[in-house]
């Protein structure tokens, strides 16, 4: 039987974060996957992430996972690809399944990091072939090129649901409505703003009655629900769609973990039937971690922070490190997470109505039933200020750990400050020289450049743009407002695509002035797709 | 988990709703009004529904079915699905064809 010092199950964010950790200490380490590719989720993630730098903000998540699986690699970690895990028996046994043969592997410590499965929720007709997971749509999008549907509805506004909503309209599906059940949008407003910009209607407190077809869906009705969830007669709406995107949460995949023997719970914060786990990760079994969403659902920056923190704690194990290492190389980690952990999506807040800012502010009616602020409103955040000459907006109103806009401004005219989950300021005290780079590096693409000085009768409009194609300098298209609704004419009159703007492109508009305030997005007039 | 294996509990008569014959478990092709009507002839844990009704028993393992089972199982038996135990976890955690399993590794 082969052995190894860890044996990592998973080769998604957290573990492989977690062999990077174990195998720079010195442990000979094996990650099994049951995909054909690694990577687990981050491949699929096209868009910018969130945190700090040290949480790798602003990079997108298939370039992250590239850099953990070159790291790992160059490690000397086998990671090992189409093995399936079928069972962890007793001294840490592995038994996986790899092309038409059971194999048994020997870990002295065992990392599980299975991550979550989607969850799914049943009407009428949710078994006709249309009706996929958000995942699943993004999995056909962004591994296998391969477009989902023409006309999509999402069920979910949570950051999955919205991220996979605007990589959809990426990549030329028509989203006909985000719907949800809450009647709060449940994903980062700014998530949502950049769907709601497009033209996509939101139904908060609505769900879906049925999916229609006979042998395939070809609409879907939904109606709002009362207090009791259920449907208040007369507000049914259909839709024609090929496409029905359940984004409903995602439950932990401990199955492995309890087939072990590891002490189990039910936590409906944590996602449902997670392992009992110390903060390294350790679970009831000495020598068996978690990380990453199988110990509960979070997003991949904690997955990966909890991975190392669970790599450096099995080092520590098998004695490849002393005590104090662990304790102050964990701390850092730690103090790393903590910081993901903060502002108004913290996990502790999760269910909770916020209402306001934790500066004071008050957070935004209409961004979170409608997915976009209000004109009138956005004068208010310290992002927004009326000055002379370019300079950014900045339409940030929630409190959420991401602070690249801080970090991008070359002349220091964003100020965040140590917290990352504070609202950005903008100080108008000093020049921006408006190259851009804050409209850039900002994940949530709630960051516009704005210029009412460059001409008399007109102002200029930057904003960033990841459809393609590009549109052309010099054609002509509408401006639309945060709603998506058309509110003049505008021109393009400059597009500027530089690498370390990492394909974001900024889009520069020529609108009358009194438009300048409304004017958040553009539409080519020729068609997109 | 004493409360539920309470077998004395009573649950009313047992009504046909509306989208009983929706299937829930898609692998194994069982509807809601079957898991509805188990509950009530004594079925009370998503262990004995399985053994019972083959929920969970199919391809996917439960990934897609688990927690919707066990809703339905919760609201029968008029408890929160958070006092219901997920069903055993059991090797092998994925399906493995017959020939696949006898067939080992022998080492060198």
């Amino acid at each position: 039987m082969k052995r190894y010092d860890l044996i990592i199950v998973g080769a998604g964010p957290a573990g492989l974060s977690a062999s990077i950790e174990a195998a720079k200490r010195g442990l000979s380490v094996a990650i099994f996957d049951e995909n054909s590719r690694p990577g687990g989720q981050l491949f699929k993630q096209v868009h910018k992430f969130f945190g700090s730098k040290e949480h790798k903000a602003k990079i997108r998540g298939f370039r992250i996972g590239d850099e953990l699986l070159s790291a790992a690699n160059a490690l000397g970690v086998d990671v090992v690809l189409n093995a399936i895990v079928i069972g962890i028996y007793q001294n840490k046994e592995v038994v996986v399944n790899i092309d038409d043969e059971i194999v048994h592997y020997k870990g002295d410590t065992v990392i599980v990091a299975t991550g979550a499965s989607e969850n799914m929720i049943n009407f009428r007709g949710w078994t006709l072939p249309g009706v996929i997971g958000a995942g699943a749509a993004q999995t056909m999008m962004n591994l296998h090129g391969i477009k989902p549907g023409e006309r999509v509805l999402m069920l979910g506004s949570g950051n999955v649901g919205l991220v996979v909503s605007y990589q959809l309209l990426q990549a030329g599906c028509e989203v006909v409505a985000v719907v949800d059940a809450a009647p709060r949008i449940g994903g980062y407003g700014v998530h949502a703003a950049k769907v709601a910009r497009t033209g996509v209607p939101f139904y908060l407190s609505h769900t879906i009655i049925k999916a229609v077809g006979d042998k395939y869906v070809t609409g879907v009705e939904i109606g709002e629900v009362d207090k009791e969830w259920k449907i208040i007669k007369g507000t049914e709406k259909y839709f024609n769609v090929d496409t029905i995107c359940l984004a409903v949460g995602l439950s932990p995949m401990s199955q492995l973990l309890q087939m072990a023997g590891c002490d189990i719970v039910e936590d409906p914060k944590r996602g449902g039937t997670v392992p009992v786990c110390n903060h390294y990760g350790e679970t009831s079994i000495k020598g068996i971690y978690v990380a990453g969403d199988v110990s509960g659902i979070e997003e991949a920056s904690s997955a990966m922070i909890e991975g190392r923190i669970a790599g450096i704690a099995a080092s520590y194990y098998l004695g490849y490190i002393e005590e104090d290492e662990l304790i102050k190389e964990a701390y850092e980690q730690e103090k790393s997470l903590e910081k993901l952990r903060q502002g108004m999506f913290a996990p502790e807040n999760k269910g909770k109505e916020i209402l306001k800012t934790d500066e004071g502010y008050d957070v935004s009616i209409s961004l979170l039933r409608n997915g976009y602020l209000d004109e009138r409103e956005v004068d208010k955040y310290p992002g927004v200020k009326r000055t002379k000459g370019v300079h950014p907006v900045i339409e940030c109103s929630q409190n959420i750990p991401c602070n690249p806009c801080q970090d991008s401004c070359p002349k220091n005219c964003i100020k965040i400050g140590q917290d990352i989950t504070a609202l950005p300021i903008f100080d108008d005290t000093t020049t921006c020289i408006g190259c851009g780079m804050c409209v850039a590096s900002c994940s949530g693409q709630a960051i516009f450049l704005i210029d009412n000085d460059r001409e008399k009768e007109y102002s200029y409009v930057t904003i960033p743009y990841e459809f393609l194609p590009l549109p052309e300098v010099g054609s002509k298209g509408d401006a639309l407002d945060r709603s998506g609704a058309v509110v003049c004419e505008a021109e393009v009159v400059e597009v500027k695509s530089i690498k370390a703007y990492d394909k974001t492109h900024l889009v520069t508009i020529k609108i009358p002035k009194e438009m300048s305030l409304s004017t958040r997005f553009f539409k080519q007039l020729k068609e997109v797709y | 988990m004493g409360k539920i294996n309470e077998r004395t509990r009573d649950l009313g008569h047992f009504l046909e709703m509306a989208d009983d014959d929706i299937i829930i478990c898609r692998c194994e092709e069982v509807t809601k009004g079957e898991i509805r009507r188990a509950v009530h002839e004594g079925m009370f844990t998503l262990q004995e529904v399985r053994k019972f009704l083959r929920t969970g028993m199919g391809l996917c393992q439960g990934q897609t079915c688990g927690k919707l089972v066990k809703g339905i199982i919760a609201r029968e038996l008029n408890i929160s699905p958070n006092e219901l135990e997920s069903s055993t976890g059991r090797a092998p955690m994925r399906p493995v064809e017959m020939q696949v399993m006898a067939n080992e590794r022998k080492e060198g």
